[in-house]
């Protein structure tokens, strides 16, 4: 088999199993490295730690990545349609359901638990994110990281100005980007 | 063919609208799924007015419990919901070029990225601000979504199953939703019964 039709299978095959996003496809990349030479398991550690400044989701990264190392530029696109088509195929499909049934009483019904239940779980995440992102880890002891931990509770606060809020998040990265860089966070 | 099905300026301006909100949101999301919600809100309920704000949470939901990744499954599922197939490729066509090029164009020198001081620095700050639009998304969905005593009802057991127990997104999202229509079908019977007699 040829390795366009390998990688496209093989993304697209991640695409159609990892449930829950970004850290559900981590074991499948994993697998990958032990399967084929397409990229090592070091590769996969920076690609994380890029992933993490670099935008985009680590899976649509790492697809991209996987394939550039095989196949160029050609190969991330070959890579990335595999990992996207089944998403695109199976989120039309409920899309349509729903569309459908939005009128339904048992789907209403659903939805109306579902909403509070989701805030829940990412109110959760978050505040799971929060910790590692804002705290470094030392013998098991959270210690704040002092210039980011003030950034993110000046900048939370400016957020609850209404005016404020009518401005891109963006802004705020790039304030970020330059606040970090300027004072060496 | 209904007529807004017929090609011209005004159909296209939708599609070109889709890619490039999906193709900021791409573009500008640092860390996945979570981080990319601030961006979501901003650019489908605040600008453009597709979505409430209670309905990102159902994409959120429906994308943590089908295969694939959230973002691809969001842009897809806002694409489908404002024109159809086409609208879902092309949102997530937006979603992914970003990805794409960046990539493309650091591959060839991660090591040197991920080691750079500047750029280290840099996302020390970019951290500290995602949090905060997180957490200050976290604030503005909940008291949207937290409106009704039986909303708060379901939050409270799902933040318990969640922070201590660690149970999954796709169990609690399963036992809400079958919750949901058992409440939501006996309230409704038991209200009709009660009309009939």
């Amino acid at each position: 088999m040829s390795t366009i039709l390998l990688v496209f299978l093989e993304f697209m095959k991640i695409g159609l199993v990892a449930v829950g996003g970004g850290p559900a496809t981590l074991p499948y990349l994993m697998e990958l490295t032990e399967k084929y030479d397409w990229y090592t398991m070091e590769d996969l550690t920076n690609m994380i730690a890029v992933s993490e400044s670099t935008p985009g989701p680590l899976g649509l990264n790492m697809a991209t990545y996987a394939g550039y190392k095989t196949l160029g530029f050609f190969g991330g696109v070959i890579s990335t349609a595999g990992l996207v088509i089944p998403s695109i195929i199976i989120i039309c499909l409920i899309a349509k359901f729903l569309e459908n049934f939005n009128e339904n009483r048992y789907v209403v019904g659903a939805f109306s638990a579902i909403r509070p239940a989701v805030w829940a779980i990412i109110a959760v995440s978050v505040y799971r994110v929060c910790k590692v992102s804002l705290f470094s880890l030392t013998d098991g002891i959270y210690t704040p990281i002092p210039k980011t931990m003030a950034l993110c509770i000046v900048v939370f606060a400016l957020l609850q100005v209404k005016k404020l809020q009518k401005y891109h998040p963006a802004i705020w990265l790039l304030i970020a980007v330059i606040l970090g860089i300027v004072f060496r966070f | 063919m209904p007529p807004g099905r017929f090609p011209g300026k005004v159909n296209m301006e939708i599609y070109w609208q889709l890619f490039c909100a999906f193709f900021r949101i791409g573009g500008l999301t640092f860390g996945g799924g979570l981080a990319q919600l601030p961006m979501l809100k901003y650019e489908l309920v605040q600008k453009y007015h597709w979505l409430e704000e209670p309905e990102l949470l159902d994409i959120y939901a429906i994308g943590q419990c089908t295969p694939g990744i959230i973002a691809i499954n969001t842009a897809t599922y806002v694409g489908y919901k404002k024109k159809g197939v086409m609208g879902g490729i092309v949102a997530t066509l937006g979603m992914v070029t970003p990805s794409l090029v960046i990539i493309t164009l650091v591959a060839a020198a991660l090591q040197s990225v991920i080691d750079n001081v500047w750029v280290q620095h840099a996302i020390m700050g970019i951290r500290g601000v995602v949090c905060a639009l997180m957490l200050n998304t976290v604030l503005t969905m909940g008291k949207k979504t937290l409106k009704s005593r039986y909303a708060v009802a379901v939050a409270i057991p799902a933040l318990i199953a969640a922070f201590f127990f660690n149970v999954t997104t796709l169990v609690i999202v399963i036992i809400a939703a079958v919750f949901g229509m058992v409440w939501h079908v006996a309230l409704h019977d038991g209200r009709k019964g009660g009309n009939a007699e």
